[in-house]
C-alpha cells in the first residue's frame, strides 16, 4: 500500500494541528484509553449538557493515525445530541472492522470516511479506534 | 561468510530487511531439517512406549537436555524444558516463590526487567506479602550497583535480572552483581538470558547464578522450547506445579507421590521436535563460533550505531552502555515510533516499536515508547544503509 493512502492529508493535517488535543477545564466525563503493544495513551473527555455534548477533548500521546482520528472523531461529536454521538460512534467502528454501513452512515462520518483504508491494515485499527472506543465507553454510560 | 544463505526465509521474502532478532530469530536451515528429519523418521511419544520409535524418541530428547546443559556448563539434572522463558519464570514463582518466600521478605527486580521477569514477582509479594523494590540504572542504562548495594539487606530473599535488556540491549555486569548479592545477603539470584544466550557465552558456574531462563526462539531455535537451569540442590525443595503425566511416582485412591529430582516438573508429553530443534540450534550456534558471532554483530551495530547518529532528528538511547546485544533503541524526533516502523514496512523493513514488555523501563527513561532495530548474523551493512534511507523517507514525510 501506498504511504499517501495511509498518511492521507486530512490525517496528515488533523495529526499536525491536533485541535482537539486539550484538556477541558471542568470534564464531565474522562475515560483512560490505551494500546498496550505500541504505548499510545489517550485520555478523553467529555463535558455533557442534558442530552448534548457540549465539548470534548483528548490528551496523552499517540501516533499519527489514532492522533488524527481522535481529532477527527470530536470535531464530528461536539455540539450532537449522545444519540447521534453513539451512532456515529458504532457506524464508524462498524466501518472499522469491515461491517457494511449505508451511504447515509457513511457521509455522516465526513472526514472520519477518509480512514476506511486503515480497516485493511490489522496494526493500525487498534490506533485509528483509541478514542472512538473511550468514547464508546462514556456514552453507553449516560 | 555470507550467513545469510544458512536461512531459507530471505529466500522467500527478498526484499525483506529483518531487523526484529530480539523478538525473535529466524532460523536456520539445519535446525528445519532437525524437525522434519525427526518428524519424517523417529517420532513417538518419549518416556513412554518401550518400542524402538518410542526408545529413540526419549534419547533424542536427553540427548537435547545433555546439549543444553553442556552449553551453559551445567549438569542435565539441572535442566528442565518449558515453552520458553515466560513459563520458566512462571515455573520458578511459583514452585519456588510461593513456597520458599514467606511474609516480608524482599524480592530486588531490575527495573530494567521484561515483565515476565516481573509480573510474576509482583504476583508472588502480593499473595505472600513481600516487598518487592526494584534496583535503578545509570545515565547510560547500565544496571547501577550503588542502588543495588544499598538495597540488598538481610531480608533480600531473591534477585532477578534481564542479563540483556529487552528494549535497549544494554548487558548488564551479572558477576559483579551476583558478588554483591552473596557478599551480603543469602539471597538466590535469577538471570534472565533470553536476549543473550544467542550472542555472548553464559556459563551458569562461572557467574555464579541459582537460576537460569532462556527461550529457544531467541537463539535460532524453534519457538515454544525453552529452558530453565536450576542449581541441583534447589531443585529438591522445589514443588511441581503441573501435576501429571511423566511426574508421578505412585498413585493411589487417596494421594499420590511425586518424582523428586527435575522430572517433577515433566509432566505430559514433552516438546521432542522443539528440543531436536533447539539441539541443532546450539550446533549452529557452535559451528559458527560465539566470538564470531559477537564480532560480527558488532560490527553491524557500531556501524548502525555510527550511521544513525549523524541522521537528522534520531535520538538514541543507552548507545554508550559499555556492553551492548546488538539492539538500537531510538525516536525520531516529533514523530511517533508507530509511524517510524509503518514507513518503513512499506519499505519492507521490520523494527519493532512500543514499549516492548519494558512499561517500567519506558517510564524511567521518560518515554512513551520507542523503536528498536535489533540485529543478527544474518543482517549485512546493507541492512543497516537501507534502514538509514529508510529513516530519511520518515523525515522527509514527517518532519
Amino acid at each position: 500500500m501506498d504511504l499517501d493512502k495511509i498518511y492521507t492529508e486530512v490525517i496528515m493535517d488533523h495529526n499536525k494541528s491536533g485541535h482537539n488535543k486539550r484538556e477541558l477545564e471542568n470534564p464531565d466525563y474522562t475515560e483512560r484509553g490505551h494500546n498496550p503493544n505500541c504505548g499510545d495513551d489517550f485520555t478523553i473527555q467529555l463535558k455533557i449538557e442534558g442530552n448534548k455534548i457540549v465539548d470534548g477533548g483528548f490528551v496523552g500521546v499517540g501516533c499519527a493515525i489514532s492522533t488524527a482520528s481522535a481529532s477527527i472523531l470530536f470535531d464530528l461529536i461536539i455540539g450532537r445530541d449522545i444519540e447521534d454521538g453513539k451512532r456515529i460512534v458504532d457506524n464508524f467502528l462498524k466501518m472499522i472492522k469491515q461491517e457494511k454501513i449505508s451511504e447515509d452512515d457513511k457521509e455522516e462520518l465526513e472526514d472520519a470516511g477518509l480512514l476506511e483504508n486503515i480497516s485493511n491494515m490489522p496494526g493500525r485499527v487498534k490506533c485509528a479506534t483509541l478514542a472512538w472506543n473511550g468514547v464508546k465507553v462514556i456514552l453507553e454510560k449516560l | 561468510m555470507n550467513y545469510k544463505e544458512l536461512f531459507p526465509i530471505f529466500e522467500n521474502n527478498e526484499e525483506l530487511v529483518y531487523l526484529d532478532t530480539a523478538a525473535t530469530s529466524q532460523k536456520p536451515k539445519s535446525v528445519l531439517e532437525a524437525v522434519w528429519n525427526y518428524n519424517v523418521n523417529h517420532n513417538a511419544n518419549p518416556n513412554r512406549g518401550g518400542y524402538k520409535l518410542g526408545i529413540k524418541s526419549t534419547n533424542l530428547f536427553l540427548e537435547g537436555k545433555k546439549k543444553v546443559a553442556d552449553f551453559i556448563n551445567a549438569q542435565s539434572g539441572e535442566i528442565i524444558f518449558t515453552k520458553g522463558t515466560t513459563e520458566s519464570l512462571n515455573l520458578l514463582a511459583y514452585s519456588y516463590g510461593l513456597n520458599e518466600l514467606r511474609e516480608g521478605d524482599e524480592i530486588l527486580v531490575g527495573i530494567s526487567s521484561h515483565h515476565s521477569n516481573l509480573v510474576p514477582w509482583q504476583e508472588v509479594a502480593k499473595k505472600l506479602g513481600c516487598k518487592l523494590k526494584y534496583i535503578d540504572l545509570k545515565a547510560d542504562g547500565d544496571l547501577d550497583l550503588e542502588d543495588l548495594s544499598e538495597k540488598l539487606n538481610g531480608n533480600t530473599k531473591l534477585v532477578t535480572i534481564s542479563h540483556g535488556v529487552n528494549a535497549t540491549g544494554v548487558i548488564h555486569p551479572i558477576k559483579d552483581l551476583v558478588s554483591l548479592v552473596r557478599e551480603k545477603t543469602e539471597a538466590k539470584v535469577i538471570l534472565d538470558a533470553a536476549q543473550t544466550i544467542s550472542h555472548i557465552k553464559i556459563d551458569v558456574k562461572e557467574l555464579d547464578i541459582d537460576f537460569l531462563v532462556f527461550s529457544g526462539h531467541k537463539m535460532f531455535g524453534p519457538m515454544g522450547i525453552g529452558g530453565l537451569y536450576v542449581r541441583k540442590e534447589i531443585i529438591e525443595k522445589m514443588k511441581p506445579f503441573l501435576f501429571g503425566g511423566d511426574m508421578i511416582e505412585f498413585v493411589e485412591r487417596k494421594g499420590s507421590t511425586y518424582r523428586t529430582d527435575f522430572q517433577k516438573f515433566e509432566g505430559g508429553t514433552q516438546n521432542v521436535e522443539g528440543v531436536v530443534g533447539l539441539s541443532a540450534a546450539i550446533d549452529f550456534i557452535e559451528e559458527i563460533g560465539l566470538e564470531n558471532i559477537r564480532s560480527y554483530e558488532g560490527e553491524i551495530l557500531n556501524y548502525a550505531i555510527e550511521k544513525l547518529k549523524d541522521l537528522e532528528g534520531v535520538k538514541l538511547y543507552c548507545e554508550e552502555a559499555p556492553h551492548k546485544t546488538p539492539v538500537i533503541a531510538f525516536n525520531i524526533e516529533g514523530v511517533h515510533p508507530h509511524d517510524v516502523a509503518q514507513v518503513l514496512d512499506l519499505q519492507n523493513i521490520a523494527i519493532r516499536t512500543g514499549h516492548h514488555c519494558t512499561q517500567p523501563l519506558m517510564k524511567y527513561l521518560e518515554i512513551p515508547s520507542c523503536c528498536r532495530a535489533s540485529f543478527s548474523i544474518y543482517n549485512t551493512f546493507d541492512d543497516i544503509d537501507k534502514l538509514v534511507e529508510g529513516l530519511e523517507k520518515v523525515n522527509s514525510y514527517f518532519r
